[in-house]
């Protein structure tokens, strides 16, 4: 009996894969997503496999080959000092998805669990998170890493924490008005009326319905953390040179525009293939998953 | 016999969603005489939707398409007419009267700026000229005669400061607005508790015997039609299954579908048959 | 009535923010690691001048005490003085405020002006050719950094094309003085001086077109969904029925109601505006607060930066403050129920 009434649901679940991956594979915008994601993440882990010059990275000085064109030799050209650009832009992709990723794995868990909080205690749980996550949205994440920097030092770990420590206020947002809906349906009731624990419902029960929200989000906001950590960097406030930094990189060239056009334009370019990957995919997801509340 | 004002011959129409053409209506036929008020009846799918946004002009095409068939007003086919023709025709000698009261209204605008701005382009394409003036009396009019007390205060009001009975009055208002010859009321009152439901209706049909206008009443409730109409057109799966006069449909329904919804609707009279109790004139 | 206590609520939701906002610069100011006088001093400043000027500031006061006399400062309009400018931070920012304004002002209109006909027209044609067009418009919007589409419009106005000014807010030679509003556009055309005015916008355009795409995109995006929402409703349907022309349709009828979705993203996305219009001013030298915000962060200014932070959160809560009663003004059903 048991046999028997486990082999249709398994069956369902294998076709329910393969129809989420039929749909996927037939979302244009979701297919390019993953797939310049997925080119630039490789490439930045093995950057030092793939890139011609991985030694340009450093302080190198190489004066006789400074402002080349793009060519065969330097596919993205040189820059003031002789380094190779397209080397110098992956290794500048590593430090985006890095800051990315670092600032994400801080703000998603946090801004999901508050998120949950708030939304299924309600009361003055709920108003407390709230009234911060209000307070919060109304710094520019930008100035406040600017004024994180001036009183620590300009460099990429306050940059990333003043981000970070703004950042998690969209998730809250999000999942608390996720659970502020689901915690009236039925089946939370049941679960409360069977006794499950609060850890119970808000991390088995009404998580799970978070998923695929977070999943869209967190896509998008890759791209835009990456932008955020570009802005930052062109100010002067991310990685300190000599370590290559896309945003650095295209404040730099911009000294030299528009004669040596592509020590900026290819740079800058790289950050929008980045981030438009990213945004892609999180395009896709919404589409594919149907998550109207990511805006 | 004269020829009826409002006709529709053999309409055949199929839906295409996802790459599958599903046909909806099959050779629909149906007369609507002046002057008189007749009802198309059937359950949510039947068809009879389809059957009044082609009448109305408002299936959208695609994923709609009318296969076959014509719909005479006046003699004319609004199938085969140019498009500045038809809507000529569409909100002034044709109207409609919708169904939700909640959400036909647009929540933005107030009841005198929905309600002009329908007479100003119904004027404008039927060439009458009509001072702003005036045309804020007739919207006045209009609402005074689906018996609001105080037209006024209605007319300066949002949609969301009246209740459900009158935002129904003002959709009603909002169809007789310009000279209309045929009425074509989508289950009005449904979203609407009982008694003013029974309300509406009756505005309805006094409004339409005093006016002499002809009524196609679209409706799932056999109930609302013994009140309202005197000839009965019953639908099922796209097809017209039984037609005929009120009175002799309920005293002897021939078709099984057209039984079994006279015994859906609710009575208060232990009767088995409606055939047997006594009817209200 | 409902409205105004609506307007109340949020009148009161933005002290609480502007309240909270004082308390989190105050702690990054005093309370985080790092010492702000030696900052201020410099490394070469002997321990006796430290402490002199410690005491001076009050900073041997308890905190709780540091920040009442913050507070009061802040309430009076003192920011403190600028190390950079050796003005005190308020003048410095009230000069360059106004630049900032004019640019964030001309930013919205243009994202307002092209966003919204975008959305429609995406909405009105969706899943043809008009719709995937918008569509790639708005994501491409969104992820392009506005430094590097500031550059890009640099290169091709200013050096390829050379049709458009591409620094500064007015040509140097023009004396011209914003002694009304500080726009120097609104002034222009308050003094009738028509070339001014023409002058002023040929200087605003590209960094304004820098600024508003990305909110431009957002808007774009919002728009269409909203109208598609909308026009799935019966009124919209209505409207048809009772043979109101189409674009009376979809100008008044659906456009307004679905007005508000897009105010409000204008409204959460403010900060990042402000956040943005940081490196597009200094990209094209606009004499803003935020070019002035940068200059003083990399001479650890700090009373400036705190200053400039302080305003950008103000300028935010304003804004979103002004976005309400707009939302009230398009939607009724926010000013009558105060809520939709």
């Amino acid at each position: 009996m048991t046999g028997t009434s486990l082999a249709p649901q398994e069956a369902r679940r294998l076709s329910n894969a393969y129809q989420n991956w039929y749909r996927f594979s037939r979302n244009p915008t979701a297919v390019i997503g993953a797939a310049i994601v997925l080119i630039c993440i490789l490439a930045a882990l093995f950057a030092p496999f793939i890139t011609p010059y991985p030694e340009h990275v450093g302080a190198v000085v190489n004066f006789r080959a400074r402002h080349q064109p793009p060519s065969l030799t330097f596919w993205f050209g040189t820059d003031n000092v002789g380094r190779d650009i397209f080397t110098r832009t992956i290794y500048g992709m590593r430090i985006s998805l890095l800051l990315a990723f670092v600032v994400l794995g801080t703000a998603v868990p946090i801004g999901t669990i508050l998120g949950l909080l708030a939304g299924y205690f309600g009361g003055w749980v709920e108003t407390v998170i709230m009234r911060v996550t209000d307070i919060a949205l109304a710094l520019p994440p930008l100035v406040m890493a600017l004024a994180v920097a001036a009183v620590l030092s300009p460099d990429l770990i306050n940059s990333l924490l003043a981000i970070a420590a703004l950042w998690w206020t969209w998730h809250t947002r999000l999942i608390y008005a996720i659970t502020r809906q689901i915690r009236t349906q039925e089946f939370i009731e049941a679960a409360e009326t069977l006794g499950a624990s609060k850890f119970h419902i808000l991390f088995r029960e009404i998580l799970p319905n978070c998923v695929s929200a977070i999943a869209v989000k967190t896509s998008l906001d890759c791209g835009f953390v990456i932008l955020v950590g570009a802005s930052l960097s062109f100010l002067g406030l991310g990685i300190q040179p000599p370590t290559p930094d896309l945003g650095t990189m295209v404040a730099q060239g911009a000294g030299f525009l528009p004669d040596f056009w592509w020590e900026s334009v290819l740079p800058g370019l790289a950050i929008l293939f980045v981030a438009l990957g990213f945004n892609l995919l999180g395009d896709g997801l919404r589409d594919l998953f149907d998550v109207q509340e990511v805006r | 016999m004269s020829f009826p004002l409002l006709r529709v011959e053999n309409l055949s129409a199929s839906f295409t969603t996802y790459g599958q053409t599903v046909p909806v209506l099959h050779g629909v036929s149906l007369d609507v005489p002046a002057r008189s008020q007749v009802a198309l009846v059937g359950e949510s799918g039947s068809g009879k939707t389809v059957t009044m946004k082609a009448i109305m002009g408002l299936l959208r095409q695609p994923p709609a398409r009318i296969t076959s068939g014509a719909i005479y007003y006046d003699g004319a086919d609004l199938l085969t007419m140019p498009e500045k023709e038809r809507l000529k025709l569409r909100g002034t000698a044709m109207s409609m009267v919708f169904q939700d009261p909640m959400s036909s209204l647009n929540p933005v605008f107030t009841i005198a700026d929905q309600m002009a701005t329908i007479l100003k382009y119904a004027d404008r394409r039927l060439g009458r000229v009509r001072s702003s003036r005036d045309r804020m009396q007739r919207v006045y009019d209009t609402l005074a005669q689906v018996r609001m007390r105080d037209p006024e205060r209605v007319a300066r009001a949002y949609p969301i400061e009246l209740s459900g009975g009158m935002r129904q009055r003002v959709l009603i208002a909002m169809a007789l607005l310009s000279e209309t010859d045929l009425l074509i009321a989508d289950e009005p009152g449904t979203a609407l508790d009982v008694t003013t439901q029974a309300q509406i209706l009756k505005l309805l049909k006094d409004l339409v015997e005093a006016r002499g206008l002809a009524l196609l009443m679209i409706t799932h409730n056999l109930g609302v039609v013994r009140e309202t109409c005197n000839s009965v057109y019953v639908m099922q799966k796209g097809v017209i299954v039984e037609k005929g006069e009120t009175a002799a449909l309920f005293e002897a329904p021939t078709h099984d579908y057209t039984r079994s919804l006279i015994d859906a609707v609710p009575r208060l009279t232990g009767g088995r048959r409606f055939g047997t109790t006594e009817m209200p004139a | 009535m409902e409205f105004l206590l609506f307007l109340l609520r949020r009148v009161a939701w933005s002290l609480l923010v502007l309240f909270g906002l004082s308390v989190v610069i105050f702690i990054i100011a005093r309370a985080m690691p790092g010492d702000p006088v030696r900052l201020a001093l410099g490394p070469r400043a002997s321990v006796e001048q430290v402490e002199q000027l410690r005491e001076t500031l009050g900073f041997n006061q308890p905190l709780i005490q540091q920040y009442g006399i913050y507070v009061a400062g802040l309430a009076r309009g003192d920011l403190g003085r600028s190390l950079l400018t050796e003005q005190p931070v308020a003048n410095d920012i009230r000069q360059t405020f106004a630049a900032t304004f004019e640019l964030v002002l001309s930013t919205i209109t243009i994202a307002f002006v092209l966003g919204v006909p975008l959305g429609v027209a995406a909405a009105r044609y969706k899943d043809r050719w008009p719709d995937n067009v918008v569509r790639i418009i708005a994501i491409f919007s969104a992820v392009t950094p506005s430094f590097f589409l500031a550059l890009l419009l640099q290169i091709l106005a200013g050096y390829v094309l050379h049709i458009l000014p591409t620094t500064g807010r007015l040509p140097p030679g023009l004396a011209f003085s914003a002694d009304m509003t500080g726009l120097i556009t609104i002034d222009a055309l308050l003094h009738g001086r028509l070339d001014v005015f023409f002058e002023g916008l040929r200087y605003l355009l590209l960094p304004s077109i820098a600024l508003a795409a990305a909110t431009m995109g957002q808007i774009a995006r919002i728009t269409r969904s909203s109208m598609i929402d909308v026009s799935s409703q019966d009124y919209a349907e209505a409207g048809r029925a009772f043979g109101i022309p189409e674009r009376v349709r979809v100008f008044k009828y659906m456009l307004r109601p679905s007005f508000v979705p897009p105010l409000t993203i204008l409204g959460l996305e403010f900060a990042s505006l402000i956040g943005n219009a940081f490196v597009v001013e200094l990209v094209f030298s606009w004499p803003g607060m935020a070019a002035y915000g940068v200059r003083t962060i990399l001479q650890k200014d700090l009373n400036a930066i705190m200053g400039v932070v302080i305003v950008s959160g103000v300028f935010f809560v304003l804004a979103n403050l002004v976005i309400d009663v707009l939302t009230g003004i398009v939607d009724p059903r926010i000013r009558i129920r105060g809520r939709r």
